[in-house]
């Protein structure tokens, strides 16, 4: 990245002269040399430490430097990591289409059917409001409103609409998804309208004037224009729920396990190690990952 | 021991009381006067720290269940020097107390965690003729028994960490050999937790934990060392395992006790797993769960709210634990002796009255006796009925007229332990066990 900015830099110099290009040369690199610092230090060097601990030795209380593949032997061959990680898995793909499907959709009604600007942007810093307050706030406010004493269920049964409290509203994979969604919408809402509302409208009207129906034109146009967004978007879904450990305590009442939350236990019984090779390999799925994502949409040339 | 007894026991009734207090602080005198020339032949001169131990400052860390702020504050005005406290969870503390002997002077931990870290040799082990109050500590903590006639129970009972060979000891001895590895500061007895109002029906068993009626209204803490201890008291009260010592499994009694767990929690036994104060208080409030493990406080919690909760006996007996203050090796000189004058001054009856009103035991309770009214004494420690309403150091009313404690009296709750807080030689293959159990 660094080597990116600095070429860019370099040949953004419009004087011929060499000395000038020598200098606006070293300026880019000087330009980028706090941001390579800042990350060298913040970035890659807890990243180059958590490797290293993940080969250490442990035992009760106490972890000696050491180079062994034990964490990862327990690891990947243990059935716990497998069915940690098809949770994982499962609750990312589902928490991905919902809020894909929701954020796309409300992009698409600002973008499109609000023809002020004010009320956009208005409603755009709507969407907002809940960010306010803190994730863990706005997360455990669902606790009450979810139990089995709780605001919905009471309302069902006011109705007549259930007989007994749904006991699968709280401390279940529903609570736990339905808190994923209403946490991370936004994280899809912005790049995505950000990207419709760089499509040129000409080429809706002129697709309208060819013909195309409304789901041709989404199919067609819109969808494929707001790919860079609809990406932007997966990877903070993905990589945001990937690593979640507490919304998956709190809202399953820490009856089911993530990723994040086995890094978090072992963290809690100091066996930093194991955490480390656990933190490791999910640091090695989540980049597969956004790897694969980034071979469907160009983000750089897009942006 | 002999002298212990009565004040132990308290069956005095109440016109002996006025008389007792004066009777016991003679004594108390005479024996801090012993004290004093005994601690004024060792360190040579005992008047010197009374002028300059002002500047004396000691670093205690530990649990946030006895780190309490309001104790340093007492310190301060009754010791004059300053004693600086920090909480940290029990992991943390262990960590500490073996790889940071630098960072502390005081250690405020548990016994299981100091079967763990001794051998580290961080710690100094205390000259028992130094501690004033030695002879009225509760049995528990010197000969493992309560009363000359109790059993000691599983697990790492304190006394059994409680001494070492030697002022320079690494190995426990079981014999009080006068050199004291802690000081017991706090200690309880754990039990299941219930709401009686949803439950409807005497509890009287921890194989209620897992009986198919409280299907999704269950609970149990998820903090795998105290978890699979509350677990074993279940797998022993259904006959699922017998347990040759639950505070520490074999390999194969650790499988068959998630076993059961993992069984339980396929069938939709447990509404949820707590892992802090608060969440357990919250699941039972709320009545999202009936039954559940708890600690003592978390009862009164759900109790400030208006909601009935139980902290209820059960047949099988309680799962106990025990903290108490150990000494860097670090310490000596004047901070030493500052060290010793604040454990005297810890089992002198402030922090003790302090802690026994809000449900724990303190080491010398004839000394907390006299820091807390008889009114308070008679409910927290002899299981009467309360005369009046009981509020809790901080203020909150926690019984009214006519309340008896959950479990009844001292020697009725210590009295019936089952099983100390331990930790096991196979804690590690434990640990992955549970985990398992978490994930399944």
């Amino acid at each position: 990245m660094s080597d990116r900015s600095a070429s860019t830099a370099g040949h953004g110099g419009v004087t011929p002269v060499v000395v000038g290009r020598t200098f606006d040369h070293v300026l880019g690199w000087l330009l980028a040399t706090p941001f390579v610092a800042i990350l060298a230090v913040f970035l890659l060097l807890p990243i180059a430490l958590i490797v290293v601990v993940s080969f250490w030795s442990t035992s009760a209380y106490s972890y000696e430097p050491a180079f062994i593949a034990d964490n990862y032997a327990y690891l990947l061959t243990s059935s716990v990591t497998l069915s940690v990680y098809m949770k994982t898995v499962f609750f990312t793909v589902v928490t991905w289409i919902t809020t894909l499907l929701i954020g796309f959709t409300v992009a698409w009604f600002l973008a499109f059917h609000i023809k002020s600007t004010g009320w956009q942007i208005g409603l755009f810093l709507l969407c907002t409001i809940p960010f306010w307050t803190s994730n863990i706030i706005r997360m455990i406010s669902w606790i009450p409103f979810l139990g089995r004493n709780g605001i919905a269920n009471s309302t069902l049964l006011d109705f007549g609409l259930v007989d007994a409290p749904l006991e699968w509203l709280l401390f279940s994979d529903f609570a736990v998804i339905l808190a994923f969604v209403h946490l991370y919408t936004l994280f899809m809402i912005v790049p995505i309208f950000n990207t419709m509302m760089r499509i040129d409208p000409t080429l809706i009207e002129a697709a309208r004037d060819a013909g195309a129906s409304g789901l041709q034109i989404l199919r067609h146009v819109v969808v494929p224009l707001s790919l860079p967004g609809i990406m932007i978007g997966t990877i903070f879904v993905v990589t945001l729920v990937m690593g979640d450990f507490i919304t998956v305590r709190f809202m399953s009442g820490g009856q089911s396990a993530s990723v994040g939350r086995t890094i978090a236990n072992e963290i809690g019984l100091l066996q930093y190690p194991a955490a480390s090779a656990n933190a490791v390999i999910l640091l090695v799925t989540v980049l597969l990952i956004v790897g694969a994502l980034l071979r469907f949409v160009d983000i750089r040339k897009e942006l | 021991m002999t002298d212990t007894t009565p004040d132990l026991t308290t069956k005095e009734t109440s016109p002996d009381a006025p008389l007792n207090p004066k009777g016991r602080q003679r004594r108390t005198l005479l024996k801090g006067a012993a004290a004093t020339l005994a601690t004024g032949t060792i360190t040579g001169a005992p008047m010197i720290w009374a002028q300059n131990i002002k500047d004396v400052t000691l670093r205690q860390f530990g649990t946030g269940v006895s780190n309490l702020n309001d104790v340093a504050k007492q310190v301060k005005e009754d010791l004059g020097f300053t004693l600086e406290m920090t909480a940290l969870d029990s992991d943390s503390v262990a960590q500490r107390a073996a790889t940071q002997p630098k960072s502390f002077d005081i250690a405020d931990i548990e016994y299981w965690i100091c079967k763990k870290v001794w051998p580290a040799g961080n710690l100094q082990p205390m000259d028992t003729t130094r501690i004033k109050e030695y002879d009225r500590i509760v049995g528990i903590f010197k000969d493992g028994k309560l009363n000359p006639d109790s059993t000691i129970a599983q697990g790492t009972a304190p006394h059994s960490v409680g001494f070492v060979d030697g002022p320079d000891g690494t190995n426990f001895v079981d014999e009080e050999s006068g050199w004291m590895t802690l000081i017991p500061t706090i200690y309880n007895a754990d039990t299941l937790g219930i709401r009686p109002d949803l439950i409807g029906r005497p509890i009287d068993s921890w194989a209620e934990l897992l009986n198919p009626e409280f299907k999704g209204k269950a609970s149990i803490l998820d903090i795998s060392s105290i978890g699979i201890m509350d677990a074993a008291m279940v797998a022993e009260a259904t006959g699922t395992v017998q347990y040759g010592d639950k505070g520490n499994m074999t390999k194969e009694e650790i499988d068959k006790t998630i076993a059961m767990l993992i069984e339980a929690k396929k069938a939709g036994q447990f509404r949820a797993f707590w892992k802090s104060f608060d969440e357990s208080v919250n699941l039972m409030a709320s009545g999202e769960v009936v039954i559940q493990s708890m600690w003592s406080p978390a009862i009164t919690a759900v109790k400030a709210k208006g909601v009935p909760c139980v902290y209820q006996p059960l047949k099988e007996g309680y799962r106990s634990w025990g903290g108490g203050i150990g000494l860097s090796k670090n310490l000596s000189g004047l901070e030493l002796d500052a060290a010793y004058e604040y454990i005297n001054w810890y089992l002198s009856g402030w922090v003790g009255g302090y802690l026994m009103r809000q449900g724990y035991y303190s080491a010398v309770p004839a000394t907390s006796k006299e820091f807390m009214s008889a009114d308070e004494w008679g409910y927290w420690f002899e299981g009467k009925a309360a005369a009046g309403d009981i509020v809790s150091p901080t203020g909150q009313s926690i019984a009214g007229a006519g309340d008896i404690r959950d479990g009844g009296s001292f020697e009725d709750r210590m009295g019936s332990v089952a099983c100390w807080n331990a930790v096991m030689d196979e804690n590690q293959y434990m640990v992955r066990k549970w985990n398992e159990f978490i994930a399944a």
